[in-house]
């Protein structure tokens, strides 16, 4: 493991304690509501916070713990955040080079490397430019290239798309990929885009209050969450019960029925938004999993609508906007919510 | 300029704080302060604004405080400075009622009309003497050590009435001290030495008197010095303005002027 | 609301919010004129009342020349030092926190309040023949510090470093520290971080800070004739000169405020087009 930490920090309003481990070359995803600790966690492991316990190891090498504590510039790490802090007197070579000018190397070599590292990144001829002059989406390769031109153990990424507009948001999330894809090191990124974890990230780490609540594939966590968060990230509806027999969960506020599962006792139920269907009044026949919901909001992304439902079950629905239209969805309005029994999936807590 | 009442005035004496006083009293604004009066009675309440030469800040603080107990209601507000600012002041309109300088070259700089309405009288007479610290560091005996080099002397500024006596008795001696300063009144160059920052200044008479033991007076000989005329002007004749001019004019004014160590008209 | 009704409407809300604004601006426009009648009257005045004729003379006056460059001499090296010794004190008060930094700054603003004698006094008792630090300074070197051009400088240092300091940390507080973080991760020091990013993004106010300072330690007056004395050529600096030449002839003690007049302005401008906005 070339990542091997435990995270304490005593925080006013939560502790945060988070266990974190890594080989190199691999990308971990930490996610989580606003004001879960993420944050405090990437400061910790730079070296800019103290811990009130745990330790930081990178690469067999004590950074923190067991009475160590190396100050930030002691550690390899590489920081960008959402805004890119390019420093704005300098120019974005020099932005680059001032990491490996700080360690060292020489002002030639220094300024070498820098252009070979905007240049990997797509940016090269805006060397001479400084920061007033780059848009955002160049500002952050710049910001991305100076983390990296340290050849640091460990790269930290603190929201590093959450402030770009969704035009070069794509395209620098590219970029991100393709660098990472040659980056040795162990990337830290935090983010609560779940489109940002999903496709940079080898592993998934889900922090909520401070604690890791789940954590693994992204394939994993998208099949099987196990929290509200996740679930609601990866975008299923999720609820926790008790698998009494072969095809019901009993959840606090009643029976889903599943698609039939082996397990028995603490079991979870999921099914997609997509496999929601939403009636105005009691539908014919009704389906076995039929709830009577209040919409609660109606956000609308393109040809689809995701319908965020509150009843006895909370259930989110995705459907066509068309449907919207015709059934006039909106906040306050009473419905009937239905699943199909072959779309929900049951597995053990 | 400050205007100090006279009580306040003599409090408030003694090294820092004199230091502090007077030399504030070269930068800051002109303000009369009114006076509260204890008595219930239906009273005269006046005020006799008397500008008047720094050396003559001891007397005339004692007897305008005289003049204020003699006379309930009444306050003497005094403002000093060196005599060339004051008639400056006064030929710009400063409110003045009485104004009293070191020399007689000052009165050139009233105004024509100044003494059409009050009038004029000589009240003292001063000398130079040499003011060392108390225990005389640079060795001073006479008039001749000022030429010494290694001596660190001050004076008033050539523009003002004590500089240019100083100025007059050092040429006639054909001295040419090592000054290091010349202050902008008699007041600050004294300071000076009671700080023991100098090691002498050529100051009036009085002022080495007034300061007590806080410095030390070398007489300068009869023949090597000069001596000045203290006119006091009335500016009109208010009860209180020529109330105040005879005070000082009299024996108790005589008396109070001895005092402070200033020679009889 | 249709599309016509917009601009019928828009007009009377249009007027009546002119009407509104005028009379506004009428209810701020003349404390306004007033304040820069109250700075802007003396400064005319100044012209107003300068013998015109007779300015090149009074300059050529043996006193003046030495005085305004003597006062050149001292605020610049007052800057410099300022500087040179402010800068680091407003870096760690910027970034310090705690009862420490809150006294230390504190300390500081007395200057800034302190009646400029007041602080002249102190000086003497400081650095003074008989002063706490300059008394030993004498018994061992024979050195004396007042009554000299260094006296000047202390002086106005003494009144000019606070405003550079309190200005400076303003600027510095207000660069954002997680410039300094990422500094940090990239391997600098702290002392890397502080003179290759925090400084240079702080150069402005430095600049601004640069010139209240000297702006400050041109216009002394009293804790320099309190402390250093008046001795033309040597001590007498530029204000100085004006008040003695004040009793001896107005008239040459308003061509002196000119000259100075002239200096400032022509100084303030420079740093204007650069830093000082």
């Amino acid at each position: 493991m070339s990542l091997d930490t435990r995270l304490c920090v005593e925080r006013s309003t939560f502790t945060l304690d988070t266990s974190l481990a890594a080989a190199s070359g691999e990308v971990v995803a930490v996610l989580g509501p606003n004001g879960a600790g993420k944050t405090t966690a990437l400061h910790a492991l730079a070296g800019l916070a103290p811990l009130s316990g745990g330790h930081v190891r990178v690469a067999g090498r004590l950074w923190e713990g067991e009475g160590t504590h190396l100050p930030p510039q002691a550690r390899s790490t590489g920081l960008v955040a959402a805004e890119h802090l390019l420093f704005p007197h300098l120019s974005a070579r020099d932005n680059v080079a001032f990491g490996p000018r700080s360690r060292g190397t020489s002002r030639a070599a220094a300024r070498r490397r820098a252009d070979d590292e905007l240049d990997r990144l797509g940016i090269g001829d805006l060397a001479d430019r400084r920061p007033s002059a780059l848009s955002h989406g160049q500002a952050q390769r710049v910001a991305l290239a100076r983390a990296l031109a340290t050849d640091p153990e460990l790269l930290l990424l603190d929201e590093p798309l959450s402030a770009l507009d969704p035009v070069s948001r794509p395209a620098v999330r590219a970029t991100l990929a393709h660098r990472l894809r040659a980056f040795t090191g162990v990337t830290v990124l935090v983010t609560h885009d779940p489109l940002d974890a999903l496709t940079l990230a080898d592993r998934l780490v889900f922090v909520e209050g401070g604690r890791v609540v789940q954590e693994g594939t992204p394939q994993e966590v998208v099949a099987r969450p196990r929290d509200r968060y996740v679930a609601d990230v990866v975008g299923l509806n999720l609820y926790a019960g008790e698998a009494t027999d072969g095809e019901v969960v009993q959840t606090p506020a009643g029976p889903v029925v599943t698609a039939g599962h082996e397990h028995r006792g603490p079991s979870w139920a999921a099914f997609s938004p997509a496999a929601v269907a939403l009636y105005l009044s009691r539908p014919e026949g009704s389906p076995r999993n039929t709830w009577p919901v209040t919409v609660a909001a109606v956000e609308l992304a393109g040809q689809t609508a995701r319908v965020r439902c509150t009843g006895d079950l909370d259930v989110t629905a995705e459907v066509t906007a068309t449907s919207v239209a015709s059934l006039r969805l909106q906040p306050g309005l009473q419905a009937w919510a239905t699943v199909k029994a072959s779309e929900v999936r049951a597995y053990p807590a | 300029m400050t205007r100090l009442r006279a009580r306040a005035a003599s409090r408030l004496r003694g090294g820092v704080v004199a230091t502090l006083l007077l030399a504030t009293a070269v930068t800051g604004g002109c303000t009369t302060e009114s006076r509260l009066t204890a008595g219930g009675a239906p009273q005269r309440t006046s005020t006799v604004t008397v500008l008047a030469a720094a050396s003559l800040t001891d007397p005339l603080t004692s007897l305008a405080r005289q003049y204020e107990r003699a006379h309930d209601g009444v306050t003497v507000a005094l403002s000093f400075g060196s005599s060339t600012t004051l008639a400056q002041q006064v030929a710009e309109g400063a409110p003045a009622d009485v104004v009293a300088f070191a020399g007689t070259p000052a009165l050139d700089q009233l105004p024509k009309d100044a003494t059409d309405q009050g009038g004029r009288a000589t009240i003292a007479r001063n000398t130079m003497e040499i003011a060392t610290p108390p225990d005389n560091p640079g060795g001073v005996r006479s008039l001749a050590d000022l030429a010494r080099p290694d001596l660190d002397v001050v004076l008033c500024a050539s523009t003002v009435p004590c500089g240019k006596a100083a100025d007059m008795v050092l040429s006639r001696a054909g001295i040419t001290p090592h000054v290091v300063s010349r202050e902008v009144d008699v007041k600050a160059t004294l300071a000076k030495v009671r700080l023991g920052e100098a090691d002498a200044a050529v100051v009036y008479h009085s002022d080495v008197v007034s300061a007590g033991d806080t410095v030390k007076g070398v007489v300068i000989p009869t023949a090597q010095n000069t001596t000045l005329d203290y006119p006091l002007v009335w500016l009109n004749t208010k009860p209180d303005t020529t109330g105040f001019a005879e005070l000082v004019r009299g024996t108790e004014g005589r008396a109070a002027l001895t005092r402070a160590g200033f020679l009889a008209p | 609301m249709t599309d016509a009704a917009e601009p019928m409407a828009a007009e009377p809300v249009a007027a009546g919010r002119i009407r509104a604004a005028g009379g506004t601006r009428l209810g701020l426009l003349a404390p306004a004129g007033l304040a820069v009648a109250l700075v802007a009257l003396p400064l005319l005045a100044l012209l107003l009342r300068a013998d015109w004729g007779h300015v090149l003379d009074h300059l050529a006056d043996p006193a003046v020349l030495p005085a305004i460059r003597l006062s050149l001499l001292t605020t610049t090296t007052t800057v410099v030092l300022a500087v040179v010794l402010g800068t680091p004190l407003a870096w760690l008060l910027a970034r310090a926190q705690g009862r420490a930094a809150a006294w230390f700054r504190a300390l500081l603003t007395v200057p800034l309040v302190l009646p400029p004698v007041v602080g002249g006094v102190a000086l003497l008792m400081a650095w003074g023949r008989r002063g706490v630090v300059g008394g030993p300074l004498y018994e061992a070197f024979g050195v004396r510090v007042p009554f000299t051009p260094v006296a000047v400088v202390l002086a106005e240092l003494f009144v000019a470093m606070p405003f550079y300091v309190i200005a400076v940390e303003g600027a510095m507080r207000s660069v954002d520290p997680r410039f300094e973080h990422v500094a940090a991760t990239l391997g600098a020091s702290p002392w890397r971080s502080f003179s290759r990013v925090a400084l240079p993004l702080a150069v402005p106010g430095m600049a601004a800070g640069a010139a209240l300072a000297w702006a400050r330690a041109l216009g002394e007056f009293g804790a320099t004739i309190t402390f250093a004395g008046n001795f033309a050529g040597r001590t007498q600096t530029a204000p100085l000169a004006v008040y003695v030449a004040l009793e001896r002839d107005p008239q040459a003690a308003v061509s002196l405020s000119l000259a100075m007049l002239v200096v400032s302005i022509v100084v303030l401008a420079l740093l204007r087009g650069r830093w000082v906005r």
